[in-house]
């Protein structure tokens, strides 16, 4: 069947658009990015970490706003301190990671959330935090996205295997002379610059989903950790690359779609991977 | 900590060690050395000092009071309970052994020589063929071997195995106890927390029975006698002797175990 010319025009109708080419690229980096550091939190068990991050990031995202601070250094440092922050109270095991994470964020959105309302134009702030405005992305944001994923994708293919062997057997990769803290914390940071530089893309609320649906889904289609590596970041390319398209055509939210179809790759492997796809899935307990 | 000065065939030692979780002293005052060529097995009740004395050795836990190290230069392979694992990690079983070795190159590939030597252990230790499978479609006994294998991999003086045959079957149990036994004929010394004491620690030339403090070191024969297992368990418990060996009878003096009658139907 071949595509008419009407169609073919249709679908390439947004492309004659910058912002909308500004916005896919800067979407297909952040599901790449997204991605990738989605499957150590999928597999660390720790899939409510991206939700806690992000609205963490928001609270220094608040604290730059309101006193004309730069945004990428505020809201970087303050997210990089709570992701690091987790990880020690995490470790310490008197408070799981989920408390540790619901301590630390709520806190800190608390923090955002007030500073906005009492000093800030708050009302416009908060919608762009909280849902993202990928429509609206500048060169600067692009940039960092993609200076963001190429640094975390040189960090986890040079430290591969103490990575992974940190993220399976901490116990003996600690004994056997990996410095495990220094994995989770390099882990922690990247986690933050990925939150930083995609939330405004994303939007706060959403992209926690980001982080775990593809993730989730490669885990269902493969049982190497190596092959999670590249399969995750390319379904989170894909759907967000699908949903900017299905966004424009349906003139609906851009960051609402590209999860939506992240979640529909997900119950379609679900239903078609059978009984082992499943197990796979529900031995990730933290989902 | 590593012990600088000693004797040439010395590779564990503790001196006067104590550790704590808080206020709760789960190890006090425990001297003793493992030598090169020994086969050690820590005995005695569970949550009374087997795991944190062998995490101290390995360096996981801080002493309170004294000193526990390896010998300079001697090499741990720490093989952790089955039961820590996650067996439903994306791993295959040849990414678990190379996993332990240094990435040297940009691309972590694995090399053809890392690949032979995995292949040359894992063929050793009767696992040959399954360098490819998922570490989760293998028996319990292939998967217990798989973790020996990896510990093995770093040609260490000393395998030290925390609760061997925690957590699986009879069968698994035998494979296990005949692997040590081959390992310590090659020369390989081990040493290892067990709570069976019929099933393993009974098979083992050295004994050193634990709770909080050391209540004897020696071989079976002279540590499992009903005093100190009593000293070491708390309770009286008989000894039978079978094929030369002290079986221990896992209930106290006076407990009556009536014979199981099936139900007429």
């Amino acid at each position: 069947m071949s595509v008419t010319p009407a169609l073919a025009a249709d679908l390439f109708e947004p492309y004659g658009f910058e912002f909308f080419r500004n916005g896919t690229v800067v979407a297909v980096a952040a599901g790449a990015l997204c991605g990738l550091l989605g499957v150590f939190v999928v597999l660390r068990g720790m899939s409510y970490i991206g939700h806690g991050l992000s609205h963490a990031v928001f609270g220094g995202a608040a604290a730059s706003a309101v006193m004309n601070f730069n945004y990428f250094i505020g809201a970087g440092l303050w997210g990089i301190v709570s992701g690091v922050l987790i990880g020690r109270i995490a470790r310490r095991r008197i408070l799981g990671a989920d408390a540790a994470i619901g301590v630390v964020t709520t806190a800190s959105f608390a923090v955002g959330l007030a500073l906005l309302n009492r000093y800030g134009q708050a009302k416009r702030s908060i919608e762009a935090v909280l849902f993202g405005s990928v429509l609206g992305v500048k060169n600067g944001d692009i940039v960092a996205v993609v200076v963001v994923g190429l640094l975390a994708a040189a960090v986890i293919i040079v430290g591969y295997r103490r990575f992974l062997f940190s993220t399976f057997d901490p116990e003996v990769a600690s004994v056997s002379g990996v410095r495990v803290s220094v994995m989770e914390a390099a882990l922690m940071v990247m986690l933050s610059l990925t939150i930083l530089v995609t939330m405004r893309v994303i939007g706060t609320l959403l992209i926690s989903a980001l982080l775990v649906i593809p993730a989730a889904t490669a885990r269902m289609l493969t049982n190497r950790f190596s092959s999670m590596l590249w399969l995750s970041p390319v379904i989170g390319a894909s759907g967000a690359f699908l949903g900017m398209n299905l966004a424009y055509h349906t003139n609906t939210s851009a960051a609402a779609m590209i999860i939506i179809v992240c979640a529909t790759a997900f119950s379609g492997v679900y239903f078609a991977s059978g009984l082992r796809g499943k197990r796979r899935i529900a031995a990730l307990g933290h989902l | 900590m590593i012990l600088k000065a000693a004797p040439d065939n010395l590779l564990v030692s503790c001196h006067h060690l104590s550790c704590a979780y808080g206020d709760n002293v789960v190890v006090s005052d425990v001297t003793f050395s493992v030598e090169r060529g020994e086969f050690v097995g820590i005995v005695g009740p569970s949550g009374l000092g087997k795991t944190t004395l062998l995490r101290a050795i390995l360096g996981m836990v801080q002493p309170v009071h004294g000193e526990v190290g390896t010998v300079k230069g001697v090499r741990l392979g720490y093989v952790p309970q089955v039961e820590s694992v996650d067996w439903n990690f994306p791993v295959t079983v040849l990414e678990v052994m190379v996993m332990t070795r240094p990435q040297r190159r940009v691309l972590p590939r694995i090399t053809l020589a890392e690949r032979r030597d995995a292949n040359e252990m894992l063929e050793r230790l009767g696992l040959g063929g399954l360098g490819d499978r998922h570490i989760r479609e293998l028996s319990g006994g292939q998967q217990q071997r798989v973790f020996v294998a990896r510990a093995l991999f770093h040609n260490p003086d000393i395998l030290v195995l925390d609760e061997p045959t925690s957590g699986v079957d009879v069968r698994t149990r035998h494979e296990v106890l005949h692997l040590l036994a081959d390992l310590h004929q090659e020369g390989i010394s081990v040493l290892l927390t067990t709570h069976d004491l019929n099933g393993l620690a009974a098979h083992l030339p050295r004994l050193v029975c634990l709770n909080r403090e050391i209540i004897a070191d020696g071989s079976p024969r002279e540590v499992l006698v009903p005093d100190v297992l009593e000293r070491l368990y708390g309770a009286p418990m008989h000894v039978l002797e079978h094929g030369g060996m002290p079986v221990v009878l896992d209930h106290a003096e006076g407990a009556v175990i009536k014979p199981f009658r099936p139900r007429a139907v």
